[in-house]
Order: structure tokens, then C-alpha cells, then sequence
């Protein structure tokens, strides 16, 4: 152990959504420094938003990110919806839900099938994989491709939606279409069934590695929370989400000058882990059936294992989104309701909490009587859970530092896939410039 | 014949426009059968500097940004800006109508001084650019008209006629009727008016058209006596970029 050496400067991770660089020096056995680091570019959104209109801040708000939009506009409209006492029909509410669902299925596919699914097949991307497994990558591209089919017609398009408005929508799918998505839902299944096997098959190349940290997930008594609920943990009682910033607790430590965040423990986790380490119970049947044919048990503390507890969620997603498809073909008043909810512009602050892809997400806005905001805080998942990669990353190193150095590399490089980090929408609060 | 060599950069942005080139889905495999990607650093692990075209997303946003822009443009025989926050600067621009040490204490507090940033501004503004494909996002049709167009060495087509043109050929009500605001009319068409066709207004994420007929636009404005400061901060949205900064005519076509 003592002449162990290790110089890693991975700059700039790939296959992850933004840009981040993993930093390692090892001289002697000893860790001198390891730094998880994010040096992408600042864009300063809580800003831009002072002094816009209730009707535009969903809208420049849903630009954070491309991956997450339909998150991000949900979230943005759930805290003016609710600064200014703005409910919505349940035909809107089972609508935004299948909006989540359908964005949670496409990045999840995208992430599993596209990031991650190189990695345990020891190729650099997906493109290669096109000659050598088609088959495989076009049952991807199936799946990817339904669950964009669902944002587009659910919200007028995948990214960027149009149709999500304060109140409800600008226009509702019609009862045909819903058809159509359940149908393609419907015909999916097989293909599920075949990234399944393939993933189980692949999985033992997930590194055993575990680290017991925090999860923290939306959580409700009714359902699977993704669209709403109160704040839950795994380490301590539930709470509402106006407490957010008590679980999300900014703060500096001396390695780094990136902001991380704490609720119970010096880090915290969000994303498909947390969400199924905390509401397993509610899960779908179909879904609790891979869950077992992973051997997955709560609470989980293998960050790897997220990518299987995207997995489970697309199952769940796939399954419930069948069943809320059902609930509103079979209302008979479906079409008959028109426009958004009507409110009246009054001043307020509000929090909005949502659960996207890669976490729990909150978006805080305060607004004067004419509607015009004058105060935003944005609070992301990635940005939720740099801290616990940071941790991982100093507990992992010590246990593989006698592997060759690639071996190393693709464990760090994994972890960090594994979070599925989504970095710009993270860096308004990260710092950009690393001084050694 | 070799394949051109193609990559894929991006500066401040949501990266949706490279999400878009993946949501080509089965088409996307196809486009591969004609190009080699060669740099794709939210797709793969491989990187190389030697590349024909390189599609570049997002806004200029610091000092540090231009020396990458400038070797990626040294780099490429084609530069194509890619997406709204690219070709004309985009939603980033809004923080340029507040002052720049305003905006960095107010995200990050006493900490702002470690937060480089600067006035919001397109590619063309620091290096030439060949071709913009506008929109946020990107339209994934357009971006396959341009690529075509590109590897057959035409020049690719970008609409200059404004949004309205589209708009009526998707058979819509004009916003104007229903009492809302709208930038249509002197914003770039070429995406079927797609976000008045799903209920929403004309954003102007396409850009200014290059001879925008302004009268006709305050005519309109005039017939349903609109206010003009909501048209103003409508404008705001999008086309944000300090006018020098736009396009600068030393390095761009």
C-alpha cells in the first residue's frame, strides 16, 4: 500500500450532462487530494428572473436545462401556483403527471441506455455499440423514442414544453391521442423486458461499493410521490417542503470553494435511489418484480445501484402511466372543461417541489401585487448531491488505490455517471474557478 | 470517400440542443452511417481536435470562453452556431439588461468575486460563423436539412420571412386576436410557429428577421392599442444581445 502512486486529472467527465473534472493525487499510500470539480459556466438564473412576469418566469425558467425542462417548468409553475392560490382540476394534476412521468422515462432511458450501457459493455459510447449489439441500441432508441412521443404530445413538445402554463394547460391531448400513447406503452413491454435481461446480465460489472450516507426523496401517503408530496428522509421525520432550505443547508468545506448541501449528516443523496430507498412500498407491481430480480433491498446504500433504481422507475413510470391514461379515457368529462384555471395576479411567495430525474428539485419565488417577481431561489439535484459524490469518491479511493490506474478511472468515472449529475443546471451555485 | 469528420461543443446552455440531435432516435443511427463524430463529450469518452464541422451550442458568457471558441473555430473547415443561445445569444442575454456585479451578488452573495461572467453574447460575436441554426430548442429537422445540405456541399436554407408566415400556414388564430402579445412578426420563421400552434405566444427564440418591418409590427400594435412595455420586455427575452455584439462584421459573413 505504501508505494502506491496515483496522478488522476480526468478533465472533464463524459457521457454526464455538463462539465465536471475528478482530481486525485496519491503519493505513498496517502491521499493528498481528491477533488470533485465543476467548472462550467455560471448562467445566473435567479437573477434573470428578477423583474419578469408571472407568465414568463415558467418559461425563461425551464431554459436552466434541456434534459429536465419539463421538471424545471413544473416546478417554476407549482411555486407561482402557489404564491398566488392557484389550484388545479384533476384532470390537469393526472396530466402534469404523466408530463413527469414521461420526462423521468426519457432521461432515464437516455442515461441507461446511452451513458451508462457503454461502460459495462468496455466501449466508449453508444456508437460503436450500433454495429456490434443493434438489436440492443435499437430497443433504446424504441423506448427512447416513446417516451418523447408522451412529452410531445402531453406538453407540445419534449423539451421546453409550451403547453404547461400557470393554472393548467394551453391545450389538452385529445382522448385519441392518449390511445395512441397508451398503445405504444402498451406494445413496449417486450422491449422493456429485453433491457431488463440485458442490464441483469451486465450488472455484476457494477462495482460492490457502499457507503451509508442520507436519502432524501419527495413522500406521500397516496402514491409513488413524484409530482407531490412533503419532504421525507431516511434518517429522520418527514417534513413540509416550505422547510426546504433547513434540508438543504448550503455550506463550504476547506477542500473545495463549490457549495454543497447537508440536511442530517455532513452529505445527502437524491434521485431514483433515494426515491425508492424511501417510498419502495409504493412502487408498481411490475416494478417491485425487477427490484427483486436485482436483489434490491432498502434501504440501499450502493450509489451504483442508482442506475438499477432507474430501472425500477421506469417501470414504474411505464405502469402508472398506463393506469392514469385509463383514469382520464374513462372520464366522461375529459373534454368538456376548458382553459387553465382562472386567479387573480396577487403578491405572495411560494415554493414549488417536484421530483425530476436526478432529484428532488425546489423553485421559491416572491412576487409583488402586479405579478412581477422580485425574489427566486432555485435549488437543484445535482447541486443536492455534489457533496455525497465528494464523499464517495474520498471512501472509494483508499479501497481501489492498488488497481491499475484505468481500472481506477472507470470506477470514479461510473460513480460519477452513476448520479447521473446534470451539472448545468447545478452551477449557479457552484464555483467555477478551482485554486490550488 | 471518408466520412466528414463532425463534433459537438457546448458553452453556458441547457445543452437541449444536442438533446435534440439525440432525439433523432432510429434517424440519428442513419445520420451516423454518413459522418464520423469524432468529439461528443455528453455522448462518448473519445475526443480529437481534427474535425470538419463542429456544432457548437450556448453563449459566451466569460473572458476564459473566447480562447476555446476561438481554437474550436481554428480547428473547423465549418462552424455551425447551434441552437438560440449560440446563433443570437439567447434566454443568457437577460442578465444583460442588469448590471453584471448586481447579478453575481445576488446568486452567490459575499462569494460573487469567484464568479467570472460577462455581458451574455452569440459565437459570432467573438470568432466567424458560417451557419446558425437558430431555435430553443433546436428544431431536429432543420439540424438534419442543414447536415444534409452540408455534406452535399450546398448551402443550407434558413427562413428569412417572419414567424407569421408560418403561423398562417399552420392555420392558427393570431395572438394579437386574443388580446396577448407576440414577436411573430419580426422573428425568424422556420419553426411552423409551433409554440402558437400549442396555445403559447411567439417568444422570438428564432431571432430577429434581418430587415424586421417594425412599422407593421407597431401598426399592430396600434390596431389592438397594446401596451408597449409588455412588448418590450417580450423583446427582452430573446434578443437581449448588445446589437455590436450580435454579429461582428471583422470576423463574421
Amino acid at each position: 500500500m505504501t508505494n502506491v502512486n496515483l496522478d488522476i486529472n480526468l478533465h472533464y467527465v463524459t457521457r454526464v450532462e455538463g462539465h465536471g473534472n475528478i482530481v486525485v493525487n496519491v503519493k505513498e499510500g496517502k491521499l493528498e487530494k481528491l477533488q470533485w470539480q465543476v467548472p462550467e459556466a455560471p448562467r445566473f438564473f435567479e437573477a434573470m428572473v428578477i423583474g419578469q412576469k408571472w407568465d414568463v418566469v415558467h418559461h425563461i425558467t425551464s431554459r436552466i436545462c434541456g434534459i429536465c425542462s419539463i421538471g424545471h417548468t413544473l416546478a417554476s409553475l407549482k411555486a407561482t401556483e402557489s404564491a398566488m392560490g392557484i389550484t388545479l382540476s384533476e384532470r390537469d394534476l393526472k396530466l402534469r403527471r404523466l408530463a413527469i412521468h414521461a420526462e423521468n422515462l426519457q432521461s432515464h432511458i437516455l442515461h441507461l441506455g446511452y451513458l451508462v450501457l457503454p461502460d459495462l459493455l468496455g466501449v466508449g459510447s453508444v456508437i460503436p455499440l450500433a454495429s456490434s449489439h443493434p438489436e440492443e441500441v435499437k430497443t433504446v432508441v424504441r423506448l427512447h423514442k416513446a417516451a418523447n412521443v408522451m412529452s410531445d404530445i402531453v406538453c407540445g413538445r419534449t423539451t421546453h414544453p409550451q403547453r404547461l402554463i400557470p393554472g393548467g394547460f394551453t391545450k389538452i391531448p385529445t382522448k385519441d391521442e392518449l390511445q395512441k400513447i397508451k398503445d405504444t406503452l402498451n406494445a413496449e413491454w417486450k422491449d422493456i423486458e429485453v433491457v431488463a435481461k440485458l442490464l441483469k446480465a451486465l450488472a455484476g460489472k457494477l462495482p460492490s461499493f457502499t457507503r451509508e450516507t442520507e436519502f432524501v426523496a419527495l413522500t406521500s401517503k397516496d402514491e409513488y410521490a413524484i409530482y407531490d408530496g412533503d419532504m421525507g428522509s431516511t434518517d429522520t421525520a418527514t417534513e413540509p417542503i416550505k422547510n426546504y432550505k433547513a434540508w438543504t443547508n448550503e455550506y463550504i468545506v476547506p477542500h473545495s470553494s463549490a457549495k454543497y448541501c447537508k440536511h442530517n449528516r455532513p452529505s445527502l443523496m437524491v434521485g431514483a435511489l433515494a426515491r425508492v430507498n424511501k417510498n419502495y412500498s409504493q412502487l408498481s407491481n411490475k416494478a417491485k418484480s425487477i427490484a427483486e430480480l436485482f436483489g434490491f433491498k432498502t434501504v440501499c446504500h450502493n450509489p451504483y445501484m442508482n442506475n438499477v433504481a432507474q430501472l425500477i422507475e421506469i417501470v414504474h413510470s411505464w405502469e402508472d402511466a398506463i393506469a392514469k391514461i385509463d383514469e382520464l379515457l374513462t372520464d366522461p368529462n375529459y373534454d368538456k372543461q376548458v382553459g387553465p384555471s382562472a386567479f387573480t395576479v396577487k403578491a405572495g411567495q411560494g415554493v414549488g417541489a417536484v421530483e425530476v430525474p436526478r432529484g428532488l428539485l425546489f423553485h421559491d419565488y416572491t412576487y409583488d401585487a402586479n405579478g412581477v417577481c422580485i425574489k427566486a431561489n432555485c435549488i437543484i439535484p445535482t447541486n443536492i448531491n455534489h457533496a455525497n459524490i465528494q464523499a464517495d469518491m474520498e471512501a472509494l479511493v483508499p479501497q481501489v488505490m492498488t488497481k491499475p490506474q484505468k481500472e481506477i478511472e472507470l470506477a470514479l468515472e461510473m460513480l460519477v455517471r452513476a448520479y447521473d449529475p446534470c451539472i448545468s443546471c447545478s452551477t449557479h451555485y457552484l464555483n467555477i474557478e478551482f485554486k490550488d | 470517400m471518408t466520412k466528414p469528420r463532425i463534433a459537438f461543443f457546448d458553452f453556458a446552455s441547457c445543452e437541449g440542443d444536442q438533446l435534440q440531435i439525440v432525439n433523432l432516435e432510429e434517424r440519428l443511427l442513419e445520420l451516423l452511417q454518413h459522418v464520423e463524430v469524432v468529439a461528443f463529450r455528453e455522448a462518448m469518452k473519445e475526443d480529437s481536435d481534427n474535425y470538419d464541422i463542429a456544432f457548437v451550442e450556448g453563449s459566451i458568457t466569460r473572458p476564459a470562453d473566447e480562447e476555446r471558441i476561438k481554437k474550436i473555430r481554428a480547428n473547423a473547415k465549418i462552424l455551425v452556431a447551434l441552437g438560440s443561445c449560440a446563433a443570437i445569444g439567447g434566454i443568457n442575454c437577460l442578465k444583460n439588461f442588469r448590471d453584471q456585479v448586481t447579478v453575481r451578488k445576488e446568486v452567490y452573495g459575499d462569494k460573487w468575486e469567484l464568479f467570472d461572467t460577462y455581458e451574455a453574447r452569440p459565437l459570432s460575436a467573438v470568432v466567424k460563423v458560417d451557419y446558425a441554426i437558430p431555435q430553443c430548442p433546436i428544431n431536429r429537422e432543420e439540424f438534419l436539412s442543414v447536415c444534409k445540405a452540408l455534406l452535399t456541399g450546398q448551402k443550407p436554407f434558413i427562413p428569412d420571412y417572419p414567424v407569421c408566415v408560418d403561423c398562417k400556414m399552420a392555420g392558427n388564430v393570431c395572438v394579437f386576436e386574443k388580446g396577448m402579445t407576440c414577436v411573430g412578426p419580426v422573428t425568424r420563421a422556420g419553426c411552423g410557429a409551433c409554440c402558437v400552434t400549442e396555445g403559447a405566444i411567439c417568444w422570438g427564440c428564432r431571432g430577429l428577421i434581418d430587415n424586421p418591418n417594425t412599422y407593421a409590427h407597431k401598426e399592430v400594435l396600434q390596431k389592438y392599442n397594446l401596451n408597449p412595455a409588455e412588448l418590450t420586455n417580450k423583446f427582452k427575452l430573446y434578443f437581449g444581445a448588445k446589437p455590436e455584439l450580435v454579429k461582428n462584421p471583422e470576423v463574421s459573413k
